[in-house]
């Protein structure tokens, strides 16, 4: 009996068993993910609450019923256009400037040879290692100095040449064979040309990497913000969201329909880039 | 008469070359014409605040005075500085909760999330939401779902049995771990890619060898998956450490160093006396603090990875 049953059970023992570990796997990621995203739904669930339906004992995770008006109100409560054209417009600047003199920076150091080359590079990466945090007062004296304080413009100039920039993209050009510049050059094209025609076309994939972290890292940015804006109109919407925190703080639907409008740019640009976002972090593993 | 028959010889080799010797001259000219725009802002916006602040921890500054040198006084004043003590204390607080709990929360989500199973993409994509999430909607958020009254997190603690739970940002003692969880939460998705590219290079040989060998899951967990991540798990550890000193914006928006002083950490101190107070000179010696401690750990890690991997 034993010896007849044990064929068949061999047989199809892997098959139900190969489904159960599966279902336990997307168990387990579903589990997972829920857990990571769970306090997100619980933004966006609450934006659409009535006020006083925030906190109710046990939790709706699905309101009663949507209250979409919440996300037609917080435009009059707010200036909440002003600060969304402020933060586009400093993180569009900012990235532009970044990935422009990034690159250009980058493939100077990378693909053309002068004495010095690796000595300036080194300092670029030094003070990658160098905490913001602990030169952000002197950054501070130098805006005052020329009284460049509560402008946009000083939040562009500190953001904007950063060196994580051209250390990406000097990563990125080194994987570029030497010998196709070479042959460009022979061919009589110019550095500016080999940069223009061939570089730039060729590291798409980076240049949309590192738009991307710098976008996101600047829409993101509250420190900044906070140090240097002072007048309400030049404010981004991070700092606007966390001044009508402060001011009406029992506002709880309201605050979570801001929330939420603060995170969706980034989030929409995120969901249609994430190849190159993670890209460059799995590269790089630097933060802006 | 052998002069003047060595001179057209010595020039007629060197022909071909003069276009490589004046190269080198030409190169350099290219070289920073490329990297000038972006070493201008550099220069002038990062390295000589860098080094500026080297030189003012060393110097008497406030908004009103002029700077003047006066060695360590700064160093001595931050000894006797009681939020200076506090903060530091703070600081290492957060990390050490910091560090090693993104650290499993990201590994543990990585090796969830490395399978090959239809849609796990939609997985890792959810699983990175938070890290792109504003840190002021993050910290909005989490002070709402930590609310001590009607928050989901303290009625979650209610209904499994916990009747007197903590007070989280309303009270001194859990004022940090709100802090640390909520960072947590907010990083392990940055951490996770690090990992599932790490884990993405151990041949899959090394699993079904060891699955042959008899190895249980837990076997292979210590004994392939985790040598085998050294490198990343080193790198992920340096990063985060880093990260984990100089916290400053979560903080500031989220307790703003309260209640009391039970979250006040050594970069906003920095920030509280730089730019706030306007003490140039003070603020900058506390940074300088922050920098070695940063500095430091960073060194003793590679050391002992070093040591560990010979």
């Amino acid at each position: 009996m034993t010896t007849l049953t044990a064929p068949p059970a061999t047989t199809a023992g892997p098959a139900p068993r190969r489904v159960l570990r599966k279902t336990l796997a997307y168990v387990a990621l579903i589990a997972a993910t829920v857990l990571v995203v769970l306090p997100l739904g619980w933004m966006v669930s609450s934006s659409l609450k009535r006020n006083n339906q925030v906190f109710t004992i046990p939790i709706e995770w699905i309101p009663r019923e949507f209250r979409w008006s919440n996300y037609v109100e917080i435009w009059q409560q707010i200036p909440m256009a002003t600060y969304l054209g402020n933060s586009t417009f400093l993180a569009v600047t900012i990235t532009f400037l970044q990935v422009l003199t990034g690159s250009f920076a980058a493939y100077g150091f990378a693909k053309v040879r002068f004495p010095g080359r690796d000595g300036l590079f080194l300092a670029y990466i030094a003070t990658i290692a160098v905490p913001w945090q602990a030169y952000m007062v002197p950054q501070y004296i130098m805006m005052q100095q020329v009284d460049l304080i509560n402008t946009h413009l000083s939040i562009i100039l500190l953001q904007a040449f950063g060196a994580f920039g051209v250390f990406l993209m000097r990563q990125y050009y080194l994987s570029i064979p030497d010998e196709l510049c070479e042959a460009a050059r022979i061919d009589g094209l110019s550095e500016y040309g080999i940069y223009r025609r061939i570089m730039l076309p060729l590291s798409k994939p980076a240049l949309a990497s590192l738009a991307l972290l710098t976008f996101v890292n600047t829409w993101n940015d509250y420190m900044g913000p906070f140090i240097y804006l002072t007048s309400n109109e030049l404010w981004t919407v991070q700092l606007g969201l966390r001044s009508f925190v402060g001011q009406y703080q029992a506002d709880y639907a309201m605050i979570m329909t801001g929330a939420v409008l603060s995170v969706l740019p980034v989030m929409v640009i995120f969901l249609f880039g994430q190849r190159y976002f993670i890209q460059g972090i799995a590269t790089s593993g630097l933060k802006g | 008469m052998a002069h003047v028959m060595t001179q057209p010889a010595q020039t007629a080799p060197s022909e071909p070359r003069a276009p490589r010797r004046r190269r080198p001259w030409r190169n350099t000219l290219i070289g920073w014409s490329f990297i000038l725009p972006n070493f201008l802002g550099f220069a002038l916006f990062t390295l000589v605040p860098v080094l500026a602040a080297f030189a003012l921890a060393f110097m008497d500054w406030d908004s009103y005075s002029t700077p003047e040198w006066v060695g360590l006084d700064n160093f001595e004043r931050l000894w006797g500085d009681e939020n200076f003590h506090v903060a530091l204390r703070n600081t290492i607080y957060y990390a050490v909760g910091h560090i090693p709990l993104t650290m499993i929360a990201a590994l543990a989500l990585a090796m969830a999330l490395n399978r090959k199973l239809r849609g796990v993409e939609f997985f890792r994509t959810a699983a990175f939401f938070p890290y792109v999430t504003s840190l002021v909607a993050v910290a909005v958020v989490w002070n709402m779902l930590f609310n001590p009254t009607a928050g989901p997190v303290n009625l979650f603690l209610e209904t499994i049995g916990i009747s007197d739970p903590p007070r989280w940002t309303a009270s001194t003692d859990w004022a940090m771990p709100a802090v640390i969880i909520t960072s947590v939460w907010r990083d392990m998705g940055y951490y996770m890619v690090l990992f599932l590219a790490g884990l993405q290079t151990i041949p899959r040989e090394y699993y079904e060898a060891a699955k042959v060998d008899g190895a249980n899951a837990w076997h292979r967990f210590w004994s392939i998956t985790l040598p085998s991540l050294r490198p990343t798990t080193f790198f992920v550890l340096v990063m985060l450490t880093i990260q984990s000193f100089k916290v400053l914006d979560l903080i500031v928006v989220m307790t703003d160093g309260g209640p009391g002083r039970s979250t006040l950490v050594l970069a906003q101190l920095v920030y509280r006396e730089g730019i706030r107070e306007g003490q140039f000179g003070y603020s900058s010696a506390i940074a300088l603090v922050l920098f070695l401690i940063v500095f430091l750990v960073t060194v003793i890690q590679f050391r002992i990875n070093e040591r560990r991997s010979s």
